[in-house]
Parts: C-alpha cells; sequence; structure tokens
C-alpha cells in the first residue's frame, strides 16, 4: 500500500479511535456532539470577520504583483551567491497566504518538474512550515488580542529557518 | 501589529496596483474578495462545525486528557510558564495531534480553544502573554508528519516517488521547530 493511499486512512482511523474509545466509556454520544457543535457554529462566526478581512488585505497585496516584481529586481543579487532565486517569491508568499502559495508550488513543480531540485524544495517548504501571519490574525483575532508582541518576529523566523533548512537539506540528500 | 500590517497590505497593494496600471484587476479583486472569502467560509465552516462536535466527544471521554497526559514532559519544557494539568493543554495537545497528520481545517477549532483557555489566565486581555505565542510559534513551524495536501499533488504530476520528501520534510520540521522554539524562548526572555 502506498503512503498515500495511506494517508486515506487516518481521518477516519481518528474518528473511529474517538468515536469507539467514548462509546466504550458509555458517554451520551449524541447529545455530547450536538453540544460541541452548537459550540462549533458560535466559533465560525467569531472567525468570519477576521478571515474577511486576512483575505481582503492578503489579495489586495498579492494581486498587484508587488512581491514577484520586487523579487525580479533582486535577481542578479541571488544568482551572484548561486542562490536558487526562483524559490524566493514562495518564501514570501508561504508566510502569508497557505492557498496562495499551494498554487504556486503547482506552478514550480510544472515549471521544473516534480522531481527538480526546485520542485522538492518548493514541497519541504509547503509542508514542514505554516503560514504564519493567517494564523496569527485567525487566533489572536478571535480572542480580540491587539499587542502581539514579539509573535510576529518569532513566525516569520521559524519560516526563514524553513527556507534555508529545506534548501541545505535537499541539495544534501538529493 | 495586527493592525499595521493590514492596512500596509491594502495601501502598499492598492498604490503599487495604481503605479503599475493594473487597477483594473484591483478593483475586480475588491469587488470579488467577498464571494472568494464566503467560498472558503462554506468549506471550512462545516468542517469546524463537525470537529468541534467531535472534539468535544473526545473530551468528554477523555481522549484529550490522554494526549496531554502523554505529551505532559515535552510541554513543562516548552510551556514552563504553565500549570500541569492546564485546561489548554488538551486542546493544544489535540491541536498538534491532528496538525502531525496534515488535516489543518479540523485541527483549527483546537487552536482557537486552546487560545481561549490562555485568554482565560491571561492578565492583560489585549496583549498576547507568553504561552500564547510559543503556541503560535508550535502552530506555525507547522509541526507536520505527513503532509497529505502536497503528496497528492505530487503524485498526481508524476513523481517517482512521491513518498521521498517524506522524511526530508520531517527532518526540516524537527529543526525549524526547535530553532523557532530557542528563538521564541530568547525573545520571550528579553519581554520585548
Amino acid at each position: 500500500m502506498s503512503f498515500v493511499a495511506l494517508g486515506n486512512y487516518l481521518l477516519p482511523i481518528v474518528v473511529f479511535l474517538i468515536i469507539f474509545v467514548a462509546l466504550y466509556k458509555k458517554v451520551p454520544l449524541f447529545d455530547v456532539f450536538i453540544e460541541g457543535a452548537k459550540e462549533g457554529i458560535l466559533l465560525g462566526f467569531q472567525v468570519f470577520p477576521c478571515l474577511l478581512g486576512m483575505i481582503f488585505g492578503i489579495n489586495l497585496l498579492l494581486r498587484s504583483n508587488i512581491v514577484t516584481d520586487f523579487f525580479k529586481l533582486f535577481s542578479p543579487f541571488f544568482s551572484y551567491f548561486h542562490f536558487p532565486r526562483e524559490i524566493l517569491p514562495l518564501a514570501i508568499i508561504r508566510p502569508i497566504s497557505g492557498n496562495a502559495s499551494f498554487a504556486m508550488m503547482i506552478d514550480i513543480f510544472k515549471n521544473y518538474g516534480v522531481d527538480s531540485y526546485l520542485g522538492r524544495i518548493a514541497a519541504v517548504m509547503q509542508g514542514a512550515t505554516d503560514t504564519t501571519i493567517y494564523v496569527i490574525s485567525l487566533y489572536f483575532g478571535s480572542i480580540g488580542i491587539k499587542n502581539i508582541r514579539y509573535a510576529l518576529k518569532a513566525g516569520l523566523f521559524a519560516d526563514f529557518i524553513t527556507l534555508i533548512v529545506s534548501i541545505l537539506l535537499i541539495s544534501f540528500f538529493f | 501589529m495586527v493592525n499595521k500590517i493590514w492596512g500596509t497590505f491594502i495601501v502598499v497593494g492598492l498604490f503599487y496596483g495604481f503605479l503599475t496600471g493594473r487597477m483594473d484587476i484591483m478593483n475586480q479583486e475588491i469587488i470579488d474578495c467577498g464571494s472568494s472569502c464566503l467560498e472558503l467560509f462554506f468549506h471550512m465552516f462545516p468542517m469546524m462545525i463537525l470537529w468541534s462536535g467531535i472534539m468535544k466527544v473526545a473530551q468528554e471521554a477523555q481522549i484529550l486528557s490522554f494526549l496531554s497526559k502523554l505529551l505532559r514532559p515535552l510541554f513543562s519544557l516548552i510551556f514552563p510558564e504553565l500549570k500541569k494539568d492546564d485546561p489548554a493543554l488538551e486542546y493544544i495537545a489535540s491541536n498538534l495531534t491532528i496538525n502531525m497528520l496534515g488535516i489543518h481545517n479540523a485541527s483549527t477549532p483546537f487552536g482557537l480553544k486552546a487560545m481561549k483557555c490562555l485568554q482565560e489566565e491571561n492578565p492583560k486581555k489585549d496583549t498576547a502573554s507568553k504561552s500564547m505565542i510559543t503556541f503560535l510559534v508550535l502552530n506555525t513551524s507547522g509541526v507536520t508528519l505527513i503532509a497529505t495536501d502536497i503528496l497528492a499533488v505530487r503524485s498526481s504530476m508524476g513523481a517517482s516517488f512521491p513518498t521521498d520528501l517524506l522524511l526530508v520534510t520531517v527532518l526540516a520540521t524537527i529543526i525549524n521547530t526547535t530553532l523557532a522554539l530557542l528563538m521564541n524562548a530568547y525573545l520571550g526572555r528579553r519581554g520585548s
């Protein structure tokens, strides 16, 4: 059985285990489920304004092409250091939007090949980190935090490390 | 801070769009934004409701407390300021477990719940506490063991060995999470 097929088993197994254990412990399953689901509705409505606001801001920034144009400007600098500059736009978008960076990863697969050096770096980068700014705004927005202190610094540091680590690991292993 | 980031995105995006003569696209984006957000929301919302319900069942069956007990040694290292049986740790444990399996939409309700618990103990309600930021770093450095969606795309686009990056991705996750937590501890001590 391939690992991809294994991916299809994860969710059913998680659901099975939870419900099975609850059934065994005689939890009033359906009542408890409905109670939790009602909380989920409130949660969803609380999150919606954050979601809408962030998507609005992020899409305006991305659709103006400023990020991609910016890196075209600096490409001579990066090629001088033998840095795979084709990966940079993805590295910048990754902390901002999960959907946009996923699409960019597929673009890199199409242009350079899934098994290429760049394709592999893109896949590892996409997989080994999450969308920092989206998570910050959603999680902090939902509980009304205004002063996020060093959260952005720490989160972006993680993304930067991921960029460096993915390039080094792929260069080393493949 | 979120205010400044958000404002900067909009102002810079619109101004640059104006400079490069892409106002038609910017205009379209403002009009379409609502429906593209609603599309994402409709995708997320039922998932959130479903998983909030399942989460409640897991909590009632004491699965969540079991998970957090398993991760307790690790947690006391990462969250030294939290009590050992802090309710937030249950949600954090569940959030991380589901993230490891690469099911992101399902993990969001747990993350939001964890934040809510941490907020109850937070002395300054409008300012992020140390444990909140640590949880955030843990979350954004992305503790993924199996990135299911990437695997699916790689295999559909004809990668010769779609799973050959699994170990490298795990290695990258471990390295970046460790370094990010160290950086986080340093920034936290400096108290900026």
